[in-house]
């Protein structure tokens, strides 16, 4: 099996407990403005219009297709700014072997793999088999998710996952589909089911002040998922928004102050999560 | 300038330096005065290699009146009290604390100052009653040693199991953020409990300390008595250690016209002439000083001199390796390229055997031999890098980073280690940092030390300092503990300010 990824980061600490390496795969249905990688959110078309944009040539047209020489590549990142089609030249199509060795030569430093994107339940089958392999060296998995996939229907994957940390970035549906282009029906239908099965670790919102209804969206998530701590813990994090990496034309988006965040996070508690982090 | 006018000049300078202490002043007269001797019975070849910069002393002194680290047996000394200082047995927590510091104001080092103040979890647990009532007594008892031991190579020990006291000391150590005494937990993930090893990492974030020793491969050398010293010194509990002296690999390279030149004549030249100069004073110590003869700690049986042995220091491989590899035409180098590592084993092999060869009449403890040591450099070290690490500027990704000096981590009972400074990003997830400790003891390190990069207590090489010290030393102001010296130079020549942070 194959599939497109991103980058992998041997060492994270900000994609679940402990120290994990996390592969990020390629491609996401969803437009959310405020994302801080767009550059993960298409595959690449091979138009080439990256290829002149690199001041290091590492970047060629061969046969039709962009070739990335990783060797040459300064990091710069001018290829994503040029890209019209929020996708990236350095993606690598990757088998399920290649990603383990990956993570075979981290496996003494790690407790485990987190699965993130771009959207990578894409590739459910992949992970599937991924995590049956990481489960047996001793690895726990997590996959961070947007919720598009239905995980009620996903049992192969589950069967050998931990948790997923899961994006409910509005709860409005209206709200969603601005924000993002898509409806967030199921994106709900498996924040209840996850939470159910004592699989949901970790749920995440992203707040703008002005521009998402941040006390809606808190205020609702936290009085439909509180009910199911007693079958799992459920850390809310609520991540001030940040222009960093950020489309040009959202990156003005205002930041959130402290003050703002700190009620937030309050008015979570009081329609009963225990556990809430602003980031 | 006659010889006698020369060191007149030299006590005049001591006593009109105004960064000196009263107490720094005094102890520098001590030392000019003991240098006025020659090490009695030093080979000859030994003053070309000092010349030369492959042998150091470490400033030691010429003529040793103590060992240079000395392992009290403070359960002893609880259970039996002292004579000579006219102590019972400690009976309270205030008591305990009491004659604690009071032993450690009458136990020798080279730098008069005790390097080992014992594994003070288990020695103040059975004394403490009620948390609320232990922390203030347990936090002044810290708080004195910091100004009063004013030197940081003076080590405590917690560990390996959660204890309150432990729990207490990790708190009160960042709430002082002293750089003495510098603290280890004995770390074994399958007795120490997460929370408190997790608990010990959030204070090494926050306060440089402690750091971490691979407890099962030190008791695997040592056996349970083994105490950490100085700066990350394994030695035995009862004893400790004569003398250090270092060869300092990477200039001894210079000297060698080809690789084969090297370990047929250079190596086995110097090692043969240290051993023999570190016979000359372990010599004159044991037989012409009355230590081990009228001390107090050894009639009281706190010390034993057969628990005492030599330490063969060692510093500059990644010089050492580089060199090497440019004389054979190679751009290969130390930690960026297997052929650089495994020549970097080879030379340890090689010393390591040199080493065992040799025989000290006073080294019953290790065999007969002098037990090897990464040495963490001087202040004035330019160009040399510590032990066997990689070179500040030159590191490699982490795990990389850390597998590589697993290969040579296992040469160094007395003492090696890596420091890895993290970002406050990790700060943030101390279990992120725990997980890639425990992969580090997998991969054969035995000591981990890290600190976060905006901490004002920052592990130097293998002391700690207060960053805040060193400014006010560089601005000609006295300050109480005299190691911000030597940290002071290490951040000048040493560029430790510049070490890779970090980020997980």
């Amino acid at each position: 099996m194959i599939a497109p990824v991103n980058k992998i980061i041997d060492h994270s600490v900000v994609d679940g407990p402990g120290n994990r390496t996390a592969v990020f795969f390629q491609g996401c249905p969803f437009r959310c403005q405020y994302c801080h990688n767009p550059e993960t959110m298409a595959l690449c078309t091979h138009c080439g219009a990256c290829v002149s944009a690199c001041p290091a040539g590492a970047l060629s047209l061969r046969e039709g297709k962009v070739h990335w020489e990783e060797a040459l590549c300064v990091g710069c990142d001018s290829c994503l700014r040029a890209c019209p089609h929020l996708s990236s030249p350095k993606v690598k199509e990757m088998t399920v072997e290649e990603i383990l060795l990956r993570i075979q030569q981290n496996r003494p430093f790690i407790r485990g793999i987190t699965c993130s994107g771009g959207e990578c339940t894409l590739y459910a089958g992949f992970m599937a088999e991924l995590f049956a392999k990481t489960k047996a060296m001793g690895l726990t998995n997590l996959i961070d998710s947007n919720g598009i996939l239905d995980f009620s229907q996903a049992d192969a994957l589950l069967e050998h996952a931990d948790g997923v940390m899961l994006d409910i970035k509005c709860f409005d549906r209206a709200g969603h589909i601005r924000l993002t282009g898509k409806d967030n029906d199921l994106v709900l239908q498996n924040a209840a089911y996850l939470a159910r099965r004592g699989l949901l670790p970790e749920v995440r919102t992203v707040i703008i002040p002005g521009v998402l209804p941040n006390e809606e969206t808190v205020a609702l998530v936290s009085r439909l998922l509180a009910p199911y701590q007693a079958n799992g813990p459920i850390r809310y994090k609520l991540i001030a928004f940040r222009p960093m990496g950020v489309r040009e034309e959202f990156r003005s988006f205002p930041v959130p102050s402290r003050a703002e965040m700190e009620s937030l996070a309050t008015l979570a508690r009081e329609q009963g999560m225990a556990d809430v982090a602003i980031v | 300038m006659d010889q006698l006018q020369q060191k007149q000049e030299e006590i005049l300078g001591i006593l009109r330096d105004p960064t000196l202490t009263h107490e720094q002043t005094v102890m520098t007269l001590a030392k000019a005065a003991e240098n006025l001797l020659a090490t009695p019975g030093a080979p000859e070849e030994y003053y070309k290699l000092k010349e030369a910069g492959i042998i150091c002393d470490l400033f030691e002194g010429n003529a040793p009146y103590s060992p240079r680290y000395i392992l009290p047996d403070y359960e002893k000394f609880f259970r039996e009290g002292s004579q000579f200082l006219r102590l019972a047995p400690p009976t309270t927590l205030l008591e305990a604390i009491t004659n604690l510091l009071i032993l450690y104001h009458h136990v020798p080092s080279v730098t008069h100052f005790p390097v080992y103040i014992g594994r003070i979890d288990r020695l103040l647990e059975p004394f403490i009653e009620d948390e609320a009532s232990a922390k203030p007594l347990i936090k002044h008892f810290l708080m004195q040693i910091d100004r009063t031991v004013t030197d940081s190579f003076c080590h405590g020990d917690i560990g390996p199991e959660a204890t309150r006291a432990g729990r207490i000391i990790l708190e009160c150590e960042r709430e002082l953020q002293d750089s003495t005494p510098n603290l280890t937990l004995l770390y074994d993930p399958q007795i120490t409990p997460d929370d408190f090893a997790l608990q010990c990492v959030e204070a090494a974030l926050d306060c440089a300390k402690p750091s971490f020793a691979n407890h099962r491969m030190f008791l695997s050398e040592f056996g349970e008595d083994y105490g950490i010293a100085s700066c990350y010194n394994g030695l035995p509990v009862g004893g400790g250690a004569y003398t250090l002296t270092r060869l300092v690999l990477g200039k001894l390279a210079e000297t060698a016209a080809s690789r084969e030149d090297f370990f047929q004549r250079a190596l086995p030249h110097a090692v043969d002439v240290m051993c023999r100069f570190m016979d000359a004073k372990i010599k004159f110590l044991v037989e012409e000083t009355p230590i081990f003869s009228a001390n107090f700690l050894v009639k009281e049986g706190l010390i034993r001199r057969e628990r005492f042995n030599g330490l063969f220091g060692m510093v500059g491989m990644n010089e050492c390796v580089n060199t090497l590899m440019a004389l054979e035409g190679k751009p290969d180098r130390f930690g960026h390229s297997e052929a650089a590592d495994a020549l970097g084993v080879e030379i340890m092999e090689a010393i390591d055997a040199l080493v065992k060869a040799h025989k000290n009449p006073y080294c019953e403890f290790w065999n007969g031999s002098f037990i090897l040591h990464a040495q963490v450099g001087i202040a004035q070290d330019q160009g040399i890098s510590p032990g066997t690490r990689i070179a500040i500027g030159e590191e490699i990704p982490l795990y990389d980073h850390l597998r590589q000096a697993g290969l040579f981590h296992k040469y160094f009972p007395s003492g090696t280690g890596d420091i890895f400074p993290f970002d406050a990003t990790s700060a943030r997830n101390p279990a992120a940092v725990l997980d890639v400790i425990k992969g580090a003891f997998q991969v054969g390190i035995r000591y981990f030390s890290t600190y976060s990069s905006d901490s004002d207590v920052i592990r130097i090489t293998g002391y700690l300092v207060k960053k805040s010290d060193i400014e006010k030393l560089e601005q000609n102001q006295q300050v109480v503990n005299d190691t911000v010296f030597l940290g002071m130079g290490a951040k000048h020549n040493g560029h430790i300010l510049d070490r890779k942070v970090r980020s997980l």
